[in-house]
C-alpha cells in the first residue's frame, strides 16, 4: 500500500509555512511520548539540539592550509558571534537547536541569467572540499576552522552574473519564532544579517560557501546549513545560515557598516596596520590556548596575501577599511 | 518601619572584617574555573571582564549606601568601606590580567593602548582616583584629614564611577542590556547625589549653613 504522488511536490506548497517548520519539533515530540523508552536520542529534546549532524563526502584541495592546527571543535562549536541568537558567545551554542535548516533553499536573484529559488540539494556538490583556513575576528581573537564547502564561485558560474553585475550581497534567515535574537526589547542589528563581496572577491577560489566542518555538517550555531567563509576578511563578512544572494551594480550594505560606519567598512580585510577605531588589529588572541596562550600578530590579509593581494592592487586600504 | 528598624538591628550583629574576604570569593571561584577549564574558549576574556564587573558593582553598592539610607532607611555604612575598598581589589586584579594575560606585557601595545584608546584612558583614570581613596580609607586618615577634606577628597568615587561606567559601555560592541542596565544604575545612583548637592547648594544659600562632619555622614 504505497501512495506516490505524480510528481514531487515540496512540503511548502502544500503545509503552512509555521506548520512544516514545526513537524520536527512536532515529530520528536509525539516520538518521544509514544516510544522513547526505545529511541531515547530523540527523547530528550528540551534546550538541546537534537540534529544528527551527518557526514559529508569530501576530497583534499590545494587551497587548504594543511600546516594549520585546526582549533578543537569544542571552542570552535561553543564560541560564536551569531547575533540571531544573542550576544554572548555561548548564545548561540544554547539557542540555536531551535532553527529549522530542512528544507532550505536560497533565492538567487539580480543580474543573472538564471535567477530563481535554489533547493540547498541542488547547489551543494555531492562531494566536497576539505578546507584548514585561517578565522580572524574584527575583536582580535582568531581560530583554525577545518571547513567543508565548495567554492562560491561554482554557484556564480551556474547562475550565470550579467555583465553588468559587479557586487554579490547576501542575506541571513530572519525567523524570530526560531531566533531569539530577532524578537525583544533590545536587538543588536537590524535583520536581516546583510553583507556583500566584490564580484572578483566573490569569484576568487579561496572564498567558500561552507556546509561543514571537522567533516560533518554545520553544527546550527556555527551557520548551518550554509555559509559563507572569506578567510582574509574579518569574520563578521563571512555570513550565516544563507537565504539569499543577489547580484547588484552597486555596493550593497551591509549589517555592521549600518550599525557603525566609523568602525566597519564594507571590505573588512585583515589588516594589522588598519586599527579598529576603539582597538589595536596588531595582534590576536589564540582561541583554545588556555589561559597563558600567547598572543600572536596579526597577518596582513589573514596571511592571504599572496592569493589576495593583487585584488586590491592601487588602492588605499587604509581608506577603503 | 518595623522591616528596615529589624533589617538595621541585624546588620549591626554582622561582623565587617571577615566580609573583606568573603567579597574577593569570585577571584577564588573564577580562577577555579578558569585552570578547570570551564570557562570555555576564551578564559582571560572572561576572567578581565568578570573581574571588571566586580569592581564596578562594589564601587555602585558602595556609592548606593547614602541614597538608600536616605530613601529607604536602610543603614549600611558600617560595610561601605568594605565595599569600596572591594571595589579597588578588584580593580587592581582586573588591572592585572589585562597587563599580564591580555596584553602579557607588551608594552608598545599598552602604550599605544594609553593614548590612543578612550576606553582605556576612562579605566585607568577611574584606576588613578581610586588610589586615594583606597589610601585614605583607614580611621586614622580621616582623623588625620579632618572630616571636611576628607569627604572633599572621597568625592572622587563620583568621577571614578562615571569613568568606570564609560570604559565599560566603550567596550561595546553593540547595545545589549546588561552594560545598558549598569549605565542605568550608575544613572540613578549618581542622579539622586547630585540632588542632593543641589537642594543642599539651595537652602545653604537661604539660611544659615548646614551642620557639617557629623561623623556617622563619613
Amino acid at each position: 500500500m504505497v501512495f506516490r504522488p505524480a510528481q514531487k511536490i515540496l512540503p511548502s506548497e502544500i503545509t503552512p509555512k509555521s506548520v512544516y517548520l514545526n513537524r520536527r519539533t512536532l515529530l520528536a515530540g509525539s516520538a518521544g511520548a509514544a516510544i522513547g523508552s526505545i529511541m531515547p536520542s530523540v527523547a530528550h529534546s528540551a534546550g538541546e539540539n537534537t540534529r544528527v549532524l551527518q557526514k559529508l563526502e569530501t576530497r583534499p584541495s590545494e587551497y587548504s592550509n594543511e600546516d594549520l592546527e585546526p582549533t578543537a571543535k569544542e571552542y570552535i562549536t561553543s564560541y560564536n558571534n551569531f547575533y540571531e541568537f544573542g550576544t554572548g558567545k555561548e548564545d548561540p551554542a544554547r539557542n540555536a537547536h531551535t532553527l529549522t535548516v530542512k528544507p532550505w533553499s536560497i533565492k538567487i536573484d539580480g543580474l543573472v541569467n538564471k535567477p530563481g529559488e535554489y533547493a540547498y540539494e541542488d547547489l551543494v556538490p555531492a562531494v566536497q572540499e576539505d578546507r584548514i583556513y585561517r578565522f580572524r575576528c574584527v575583536e582580535a581573537w582568531s581560530m583554525v576552522v577545518p571547513w567543508v564547502g565548495f567554492q562560491l564561485s561554482e554557484i556564480l558560474d551556474k547562475v550565470e552574473p550579467l555583465g553588468s553585475a559587479k557586487y554579490v550581497a547576501f542575506e541571513t534567515l530572519v525567523r524570530p519564532e526560531e531566533m531569539p535574537g530577532q524578537s525583544g526589547l533590545f536587538q543588536a542589528l537590524e535583520w536581516p544579517y546583510v553583507e556583500g563581496l566584490r564580484l572578483d572577491e566573490a569569484m576568487h577560489p579561496l572564498t567558500l560557501m561552507a556546509t561543514g566542518l571537522y567533516g560533518e555538517e554545520l553544527p546550527n550555531q556555527n551557520g548551518a546549513p550554509i555559509r559563507l567563509v572569506v578567510p582574509w576578511k574579518y569574520g563578521f563578512k563571512s555570513i550565516k545560515s544563507i537565504v539569499r544572494i543577489t547580484l547588484t551594480e552597486q555596493e550593497p550594505p551591509t549589517s555592521w557598516n549600518i550599525a557603525a560606519p566609523r568602525e566597519y567598512g564594507f571590505y573588512s580585510n585583515v589588516n594589522p596596520r588598519v586599527d579598529h577605531p576603539r582597538w589595536s588589529q596588531a595582534s590576536e588572541r589564540i582561541i583554545g590556548g588556555g589561559l597563558f596562550a600567547k598572543r600572536k600578530p596579526t597577518l596582513r590579509f589573514n596571511g592571504y596575501e599572496e592569493e589576495v593581494g593583487d585584488l586590491y592592487a592601487g588602492m588605499d586600504l587604509t581608506k577603503f577599511y | 518601619m518595623a522591616i528596615i528598624d529589624s533589617t538595621n538591628a541585624a546588620l549591626k550583629r554582622i561582623p565587617v572584617l571577615p566580609l573583606y574576604f568573603v567579597a574577593l570569593t569570585p577571584v577564588v571561584w573564577l580562577f577555579y574555573r578558569a585552570f578547570d577549564g570551564a570557562l570555555g574558549a576564551d578564559p582571560m576574556r572572561v576572567l578581565e571582564h568578570e573581574f571588571g564587573l566586580w569592581s564596578l558593582r562594589f564601587m555602585l553598592a558602595a556609592l548606593a549606601v547614602t541614597p538608600l539610607r536616605k530613601y529607604a532607611g536602610l543603614n549600611l555604612i558600617r560595610f561601605r568601606r568594605m565595599l569600596g575598598l572591594s571595589a579597588f581589589y578588584f580593580a587592581i586584579i582586573h588591572l592585572s590580567v589585562y597587563l599580564l594575560l591580555d596584553r602579557q606585557l607588551s608594552w608598545g601595545e599598552i602604550g599605544a593602548d594609553l593614548y590612543k584608546r578612550p576606553y582605556i584612558i576612562f579605566g585607568m583614570s577611574a584606576f588613578l582616583l581610586l588610589i586615594p581613596l583606597a589610601l585614605t580609607s583607614t580611621d586614622r586618615a580621616v582623623r588625620k584629614l579632618g572630616a571636611l577634606t576628607w569627604r572633599k577628597i572621597h568625592r572622587l568615587a563620583y568621577p571614578a564611577a562615571v569613568l568606570m561606567i564609560l570604559h565599560y559601555l566603550w567596550l561595546v560592541k553593540s547595545w545589549t542590556t546588561e552594560p545598558l542596565t549598569y549605565a542605568f544604575l550608575t544613572a540613578v545612583i549618581l542622579g539622586l547625589r547630585l540632588l542632593d548637592f543641589k537642594r543642599r547648594g539651595n537652602s545653604a544659600n537661604k539660611e544659615k549653613p548646614a551642620a557639617i562632619g557629623r561623623p556617622e555622614m563619613l
